[in-house]
């Protein structure tokens, strides 16, 4: 022991050496853990259906991360039976995969949203997000009654889905120079929605907050809640068992 | 002369910049953030040509500082924003409790949504009160033991200065909806940048100093404020990266998606707690606890041994707040061992700041400050201990998405990180500001008291509401359905809630009674007050007996 403190004294007389030291031993843990998950290709299973977001959808998950929505709704159904049985299908990786930055929380203050699109109607979100307590007595919700008033101004939709390919997002060339226009047609109910359904398949086109004549963040809001977690068909697989 | 228009002309310049960008912003938020930033510039230009000394400059002499005493002057600001942040942030706190048991309480209001003011409260606490804590301390400890003025004392000012005007932006930031949603990184791309800056100068004048120091070794808090500074660097810019949507606005999308972004942010997440308010405070405790109990501290060796495996080993455990997700399954087993190996290391620092107390124990009871420190201790072994529970799965699979998490982290952030913060705080005031002792310290004595009893109040509240709301998540029925509905529980925790807003509240006026002590302290005043120290002592009892035989010597 006492040659270990001698040896010691080296990096303790020799700032370099210290920080050096400190340095790679910090440096190894996150290497050793993260790097991996680029690379191995398990990380993220394949599954049929994810697809990059509408731009309204995009435009609303904005919405959803600047009111900080994670700090009490989570986006991660654990695999157990209770959270199944309540939330449905336990979350995927696959599922999150176009998420920058994602979006899984930490706290259930609220419930998981992980499904919350197609559990209830455009109304009962727009209602319960006016005024929370008027569909649900006990919940602790804030309102954002705001967001029915506010016109949605999501800013050029061309230069965000350019950055968003930038980090990886495969949009193509065609969705984003049509970027303003799809997130327009998407709640229009009048507009023509074979485009924006061909490059986003399922995508579900309506005037989501009630007031057609305007777009607004709760449009974009709705839109987005309305489609989270429903990408993926899993009512479609087969129960497969294992060969013996 | 020339220096002063190459400053001010700089100065100008960034005030131009700011203005043309928020006049170009793409966003309200951008705006509004390159106009503080255009007046924060505009202050310094005005300050810069208001203080220069001209008639020195002319004769072409300047006033040099005093060599022969530590610069002590960021070290006093430090304290003062420690303080204001401190009481700001746990005030935010205590209001955003209140709300999830007065919803009304949000005002419907876009700017005081619990949304938005949670990141207020967590930012404000562990980076402005905790960063302020640290970067003050750590000026005032590395002069001291490496017994050298700080390097680059222009630079040193600058950190200080720069880091209020990043607690600025991110502040109002979240109060607008600036924010990446990455938890405790919620900044956006530019102040995530402006941090760069100002941290990497804080590294300088750090390790600038300790290249100056006149001691050959480096004293013990100086490794840990080093494995500090340089590990949120690292953090900080990996967890940071992202790609702005527009160079004239806020908004960007992170580099990372998915699983592969949920791991880098918890790894940053994680160490946040492990290098900003374990490594650092540690650090604090190294140099404040001693001197304080006057006696050295414990044990090199273990010192030696805890710092290398706990840096080594904290970096791991980020996978824990993941368990049972997306993440693959090796890196949950992984992230769940190195978290329970993590418990010895943790408690080495316990040990060897409780241990240093060895033959001043009588302290704990005549200092109060003494007092406080041994809290803080103590509280840091309890949470270092229920932290590993918590990461074990089985275990988090109840606690995780629960209110037992949020006990957690305050347990360790009231009892830990805020109690060893006060007791420095108490220590360096009147050393600062040249008086002869505190104002009083049997205030310092009630601030422990009000502040010990919220964090009992808080704690406990937290752990019943925790496992309360993971039972009933998880019941079933006899008839084999779910037995409660989601909004059940969250009735049920309301007076869970109004007792962790009680202990809030109690910790709160703790600290105000902390701003009242320091106050006087500063003005110059000493509470009349009675001693702590009340050991009986009779002088006439305290003499030999004369006058009767001795007993006889056994034969």
């Amino acid at each position: 022991m006492s040659s270990l403190a001698q040896k010691h004294k080296k990096l303790e007389r020799n700032v370099t050496l210290l920080g050096l030291g400190a340095f790679i031993t910090v440096a190894i843990g996150g290497i050793v853990e993260i790097a991996p998950l680029f690379w191995i290709d398990s990380t993220v299973e394949k599954v049929e259906g994810v697809r990059p977001y509408t731009p309204l959808e995009l435009a609303g998950r904005n919405i959803y991360i600047r009111e900080g929505c994670y700090s009490c709704h989570s986006q991660m159904i654990r695999p157990f039976r209770d959270e199944v049985e309540r939330y449905g299908h336990y979350s995927l990786a696959a599922e999150s995969m176009y998420d920058h930055p994602f979006q899984w929380g930490s706290k259930r203050t609220g419930p998981d949203l992980a499904r919350v699109g197609g559990r209830y109607s455009d109304e009962w979100h727009v209602q319960h997000l006016i005024d929370p307590r008027s569909v649900v007595p006990e919940s602790i919700m804030p309102p954002y009654a705001f967001l029915a008033e506010k016109e949605l101004k999501a800013g050029d939709m061309v230069k965000h889905l350019r950055a968003q390919r930038r980090v990886g997002v495969p949009y193509t060339e065609e969705a984003i120079a049509a970027a303003n226009e799809d997130l327009m047609a998407q709640a229009d109910p009048t507009a023509s929605t074979s485009d924006l359904e061909e490059r986003y398949p399922k995508a579900q086109a309506r005037d989501f907050d009630g007031d057609p004549d305007r777009l607004t963040e709760m449009d974009a809001l709705v839109a987005y809640l309305q489609m989270i977690g429903t990408l993926v068909d899993f009512e479609a697989g087969e129960a497969q068992e294992q060969p013996r | 002369m020339d220096t002063l228009l190459l400053k001010a002309g700089g100065w100008l310049a960034i005030v131009f910049f700011a203005f043309i960008a928020m006049v170009l912003a793409a966003d309200a938020g951008f705006a509004v953030h390159m106009a503080i930033i255009a007046l924060a510039a505009g202050i310094t230009l005005w300050v810069t040509i208001n203080k220069a000394d001209y008639a020195a400059i002319g004769r072409g002499i300047l006033k040099a500082p005093d060599p022969g005493v530590y610069d002590d002057d960021p070290v006093r600001w430090g304290v003062i924003a420690t303080i204001f942040w401190g009481i700001a942030g746990m005030a935010v706190g205590l209001i955003i409790a209140l709300q999830l048991a007065f919803p009304v309480l949000n005002l419907n209001n876009e700017f005081t949504t619990f949304g938005r003011l949670r990141p207020l409260h967590t930012s404000a606490v562990i980076f402005a009160f905790g960063g302020n804590a640290l970067i003050a301390t750590s000026y005032y400890v590395v002069q001291r033991t490496c017994r050298a003025r700080l390097a680059f004392p222009g630079l040193a000012r600058f950190v200080f200065w720069g880091y209020q005007l990043f607690i600025v932006l991110a502040a109002t930031g979240y109060l607008m909806g600036v924010t990446q949603s990455k938890e405790y990184a919620e900044p956006e791309w530019y102040v995530d940048l402006w941090l760069t800056i100002v941290w990497l100068s804080y590294a300088a004048v750090f390790i600038g100093t300790i290249v100056r120091r006149s001691e050959p070794h480096i004293y013990v808090a100086n490794w840990f404020y080093l494995a500090f500074i340089l590990t949120i660097a690292m953090l900080h810019v990996v967890n940071g990266l992202s790609m702005p949507v527009s160079l004239l606005g806020s908004k960007s999308y992170s580099a990372f998606a998915g699983v592969q972004d949920a791991l880098t942010q918890w790894w940053y997440g994680h160490n946040a707690v492990g290098f900003f308010l374990t490594a650092g405070f540690l650090a604090m405790m190294y140099y404040f606890v001693p001197k304080q109990a006057e006696r050295p501290v414990y044990s090199y060796r273990l010192s030696i041994i805890h710092f290398w495996s706990l840096i080594f080993l904290y970096i791991w455990a980020g996978p824990h707040h993941l368990h049972y997700t997306a993440l693959p399954d090796w890196a949950q087993t992984l992230g769940m061992v190195f978290s329970i190996v993590l418990w010895m290391p943790s408690w080495g620092g316990m040990i060897n700041g409780l241990m240093t107390l060895n033959g001043a124990w009588d302290k704990i009871r005549t200092d109060p400050i003494i007092r406080m420190m041994v809290l803080a201790l103590a509280f840091y072994g309890m949470s270092t201990f229920e932290g590993p529970m918590m990461s074990i799965k089985a275990v988090n699979s109840l606690s995780h998405y629960t209110d037992w998490t949020i006990g957690h982290v305050h347990s360790g952030a009231l009892g830990w990180n805020g109690m060893i913060t006060f007791a420095c705080l108490y220590y360096l005031v009147p050393r600062l500001w040249g008086k002869e002792r505190l104002y009083s310290l049997r205030m310092v004595n009630w601030h422990f008291w009000l502040s010990t009893l919220g964090i009992v109040l808080y704690a406990a509240s937290m752990w019943v509401a925790g496992i309360m709301q993971g039972l009933m998540w998880r019941e079933y029925g006899d008839d084999g359905y779910l037995v409660y509905a989601f909004s059940e529980v969250v009735s049920a925790m309301l007076p869970m809630y109004l007792i962790r807003a009680a202990g809030g509240l109690l910790y709160l006026a703790g600290a105000i009674v902390l701003v009242y002590n320091v106050w006087m302290t500063i003005a110059g005043k000493q509470r009349d007050e009675k001693p702590m120290t009340e050991t009986p002592h009779n002088e006439d009892l305290d003499k030999p007996i004369v006058g009767k035989p001795a007993i006889a010597p056994a034969e």
